[in-house]
């Protein structure tokens, strides 16, 4: 498979969920609150890209799949979308755009500032995505890139915050994030042996 | 909103008191013929933004709880549909999340169904369901439902006072406060196979709170029985707190002296109150109370203090600090 090939492949992959959610609102109607259905959705979804974007190295690392790694930078830049598509929602039907409100959420809900903090992040790494960035920022960009492991937790601490009772898909996701970390840290200490 | 004095209903809304008389005895033989005229006249049925009263499509059974509307207890917001109501439900009984007790709640048998009453009583005992509301008179209520998660909903409720029935069973000089049980039964609801609540699921109310006549024990909703995913088939609605104090398929009532354990209190306590009166100003403390989605709405809402229900329950908390009784 070409590498433009399996690009497009993975590019219409990160928009199933999102024309999912649009079929379903087209065939089932909105439903009785399309605005959660919309949060729940584009959340759960950037995670999950997150964290398969997390994947992408360890992957190559111990399956030898070297194929994968173009498509880390495509889905970290899903992560990013459906990231930003929940921020979207959540400040325009939640908070009316009231800046003063959403301000006053992030400052006081422990939960929204993890979330605010892990847009943030993905955020700086959307914009420094592009080649030109790589190049022009060296080594620091290295440096920077490595916080999308800060972002990791921040989205995984936001979601445990919200739970009101059913911790398992919070816990999961915590899983996958540790089992993603863990292996880095686990070669990192036998680069460092070796 | 429409702005709507109360009314004085026209005379072809009001029952005729020969047909009203003769409600239960109707209800129990199940012909609704005889009810075809009254119905007509029914408030409800004409109400609007009410969805009409369907044909039996989710196993709902056809006795038709064409009750009066009190109108001294109707919301003049409009009421929510009857699909929303029905298919966006919290009962974890069924699976936690809000399309599961549609989707699953179908092997609950809310027939035959009896209460246990004891506690600080004089007449305990276990009734059967239709024993039990058979000597009252079932009223439509067209109350605001608000959950703590910041949504809410306009239910069009069939019950019977609960004040009434707890008199018929003689608290005695000891009860103080009103305990609540859910059934436990994995076979019928199979969410009880995870401990996510600690079963069986249990609530509580002050005695003079059960005893103000906003205090219901719903037995069905839109003119219908209670479908299985909103607690058939009978559950407490209690519209000045939030909804889940208003615990569903109730199977034990019992008076006691102390304020009794209640489920989501024992699983966080920093987060969910005994009393859970709807409060703008007192934010559950990850997320403001302050406002409220209106299912079917996009935008959010200000929520009331008591839900909108201050006129007839304030007084019930005077000199109350209710953050820290919250």
């Amino acid at each position: 498979m070409t590498r433009f090939r399996l690009q497009a492949i993975t590019i219409v992959v990160t928009l199933l969920p999102a024309l999912g959610l649009g079929l379903r609102f087209a065939t089932e109607g909105p439903g009785p609150n399309p605005v959660e259905d919309l949060t729940h959705v584009t959340g759960e979804w950037a995670l999950r890209f997150l964290l398969l974007s997390l994947a992408v190295t360890p992957a190559r690392r111990f399956l030898g799949w070297q194929w994968a790694q173009p498509l880390r930078r495509t889905l970290g830049l899903a992560a990013f979308g459906y990231a930003a598509a929940h921020l979207a929602t959540w400040s325009i039907f939640d908070l009316g755009l009231d800046l003063e409100a959403i301000l006053a959420d992030v400052l006081e809900r422990p939960y929204v500032t993890a979330g605010m903090a892990a847009f943030a992040i993905l955020l700086a790494l959307a914009v420094t995505s592009t080649r030109s960035s790589i190049k022009r920022l060296g080594a620091r960009w290295v440096s920077l890139h490595r916080a999308v492991y800060a972002a990791g937790a921040l989205a995984v601490l936001h979601h445990f915050w919200l739970v009101k009772a059913d911790y398992r898909p919070a816990i999961v996701h915590g899983a996958l994030l540790a089992g993603l970390l863990g292996a880095r840290f686990v070669w990192m200490r036998r680069a460092r042996a070796a | 909103m429409r702005k709507k004095d109360l009314p004085s209903l026209p005379s072809s809304e009001i029952t005729d008191e020969a047909v009203f008389l003769n409600r239960r005895e109707i209800l129990r033989l199940g012909t609704t013929a005889a009810l075809g005229a009254a119905l007509a006249g029914c408030p409800a049925a004409e109400e609007a933004d009410a969805e009409p009263v369907r044909p039996d499509t989710s196993g709902l059974r056809a006795l038709d709880f064409a009750s009066p509307e009190n109108p001294a207890y109707r919301a003049e917001d409009p009421v929510s549909s009857f699909e929303d109501a029905t298919t966006y439900n919290n009962f974890y009984e069924f699976g936690t999340g809000k399309r599961d007790p549609r989707k699953n709640a179908h092997t609950l048998r809310p027939e035959p169904w009896s209460v246990v009453i004891d506690g600080e009583v004089g007449k305990p005992g276990r009734v059967g369901l239709e024993e039990l509301i058979a000597p009252a008179v079932l009223e439509e209520r067209i109350y605001r439902f608000r959950c703590v998660e910041a949504w809410s909903m306009v239910v069009p409720w069939v019950g019977l006072s609960l004040g009434d029935l707890l008199r018929r069973f003689e608290p005695t000089r000891k009860a103080k406060y009103v305990a609540f049980e859910t059934l436990v039964d994995v076979e019928q609801m199979p969410g009880q196979r995870r401990r996510v609540i600690d079963w069986p699921y249990r609530e509580g109310l002050r005695l003079d709170e059960a005893m103000n006549p906003l205090s219901i024990l719903a037995v069905g909703m839109y003119g219908r029985v209670l479908p299985n995913q909103n607690g058939a088939p009978i559950r407490l609605v209690v519209p000045w707190k939030y909804g889940f104090k208003s615990i569903k398929s109730i199977v034990r009532i019992t008076l006691t002296e102390r304020q009794p354990p209640t489920s989501w209190n024992m699983l966080q306590p920093s987060e969910y109150g005994f009393y859970a009166n709807v409060n703008p100003e007192v934010s559950h403390p990850r997320w403001s109370q302050a406002r409220e989605r209106r299912l079917g709405n996009f935008r959010k809402q200000p929520t009331l203090p008591f839900n909108g229900y201050g006129e007839q329950v304030a007084s019930l908390y005077t000199g109350m600090d209710l953050r820290r009784f919250f």
